[in-house]
């Protein structure tokens, strides 16, 4: 797994408070982890302020998934 | 048109001198005392460095992790006290019609901390704005009100009281009401606060309402007594399940106290200090008494607002001699925050609970730690003082005075077919 699949994977066990292994590229927020649409507001958040990037509202609408969310920052991130 | 009557079935608390209702009567009863040096945060800088905090709160005992990040401490507080008035009330959740169901809970602050840390992150950053999308709905004083009422599902009427520190008295008084009008038959009321941080300990002590009496923090709050310096923080909550007397007893429920009046008034007078002859005191004490349709001769215990400061305890006891008049000397009065310290918004939440427990004790909870009498004070008044005291209380009532000059009071009566 790379460093920022990593990194990412130990924010949404800390802010949705799932086990580990539940968070599989697949895996959707809403759907199979149980987050609400404040705690997916929350995540993205998460995600700027620990790779020091911006997403805009219109990006973060299409970051669904824990893939999603790694292939976004892998191309954002500085 | 006839009121309906509305008996409290369920209790339950988390305070400064208890984390359940059998141990919060256990120390009132003992006249056991809450203050300590504060652990919350590091308040050597402050002029006050104790104050009565809640003792071994674990809120992983209570939540999950992903749902205590949600709530700040004034609505967990609020949820463990419901906690255990509910499983008290013996409810049977399944059969109730729950939009007949309501919340009214009470807190002068909210989420202060939340608001605190939220501010101090903003301020501390390069001005980008990084609030968490919780800041808003966690700090929001109605919020604790919305959390129960998704925990067991009442749709009846829901919302919050604020009205500083006589916030849930106003809960409570307007729980009974709606009850007695037919908008609902049951209510989960009263009141949380926590606001022993940086900002509410500070905030207060530049108000100079604190005790700053930091060598003898263990008796600090010593209402009526001529070395009172002010109150000592406290925080927790109090719970009352308020029920339609009828549909209490169809049910088969414990019923601890019928709630007969609540009497409600506005000093209009001053920002912090309360009228020097109590006159808000007065007409809201008399508006109870007219509410309860009881005479003053009727009432037994007051559990008084007396916070220990300076101007707040002598204008109450000059109202209660001037609506209680001769039968003021043959009362007992107390204030039970001498051991627990002021919960400020949720000081008519627990110390509703205290006057209850004591009608059905028939023991009155002492004013503790005092030392010297007062000579503003009349001497002739029994303030209950160092130790509890057996009597006949056929009925209690209870002060509540708030920032702003917002008076309560409420009267419960033990209960009789």
């Amino acid at each position: 797994m790379s460093d920022i699949a990593s990194r990412v994977k130990a924010i949404i066990v800390d802010k949705l408070g799932v086990d580990e292994t539940e968070v599989t590229p697949e895996a959707s927020f809403t759907n199979d982890l149980g987050a609400d649409s404040l705690d997916t507001v929350e995540l993205i958040m998460e995600f700027e302020k620990e790779f020091n990037i911006a997403i805009p509202d219109d990006q973060a609408e299409n970051i669904g998934t824990v893939g999603d969310a790694v292939s976004y920052i892998e191309e954002n991130a500085k | 048109m006839e009121f309906r009557r509305v008996v409290v079935t369920g209790l339950g608390t988390i305070n400064p001198i208890g984390n359940s209702i059998a141990e919060y009567w256990e120390n009132l009863e003992n006249g056991v005392g809450g203050a300590g040096m504060i652990t919350h945060f590091d308040a050597s800088k402050f002029k006050t460095q104790f104050a009565c905090e809640v003792k071994n709160f674990d809120a992983k005992e209570h939540f999950d992790r992903k749902e205590v990040r949600k709530l700040d401490l004034y609505t967990q507080y609020a949820l463990v006290a419901v906690k255990e008035a509910m499983a008290d009330c013996g409810l049977d959740l399944e059969s109730e019609d729950l939009t007949k169901a309501g919340v009214i809970w009470g807190s002068g602050i909210g989420g202060i901390k939340t608001f605190l840390d939220e501010v101090k992150g903003y301020a501390n950053g390069d001005g980008t704005p990084r609030f968490s999308p919780f800041f808003i709905p966690k700090m929001i004083s109605d919020i604790a009100a919305g959390h129960i009422s998704m925990k067991y599902g009442f749709q009846g009427p829901n919302y919050g009281t604020v009205s500083a520190c006589a916030s849930s008295s106003h809960a409570i008084i307007d729980a009974m009401n709606y009850i007695r009008l037919g908008k609902a038959d049951v209510f989960i009321t009263g009141g949380s606060e926590a606001s022993v941080n940086e900002a509410g300990l500070g905030g207060f002590n530049s108000m100079q309402a604190l005790s700053t009496n930091n060598e003898e923090f263990e008796t600090a709050s010593r209402p009526f007594c001529k070395t009172r310096d002010g109150f000592v923080m406290g925080e927790g909550a109090g719970c009352l399940i308020l029920e339609e007397y009828e549909h209490a007893k169809a049910r088969g429920a414990k019923i601890y106290a019928e709630v007969v009046g609540g009497g409600m008034s506005g000093d209009a007078y001053h920002l912090t200090a309360t009228h020097p002859e109590g006159r808000g005191a007065i007409n809201s004490m008399n508006m109870a008494l007219n509410d309860a349709d009881l005479k003053p001769e009727d009432i037994d215990y007051i559990n008084v607002h007396g916070t220990s400061t300076p101007v707040g305890d002598i204008p109450e006891t000059k109202a209660v001699q001037t609506v209680f008049g001769e039968h003021a000397y043959k009362l007992n009065i107390s204030s039970t925050k001498s051991m627990t310290g002021h919960l400020l918004g949720a000081a008519g939440s627990v110390e509703a609970i205290a006057s209850i427990l004591a009608m059905n004790n028939q023991t009155v909870p002492p004013t503790i730690n005092h030392k010297e009498q007062d000579p503003q004070i009349d001497e002739r008044l029994n303030l209950t003082l160092h130790k509890a005291q057996k009597r006949e209380i056929r009925a209690a009532l209870s002060n509540t005075f708030g920032f702003g000059g917002h008076n309560a009071s409420v009267i419960f009566k033990s209960f009789s077919e």
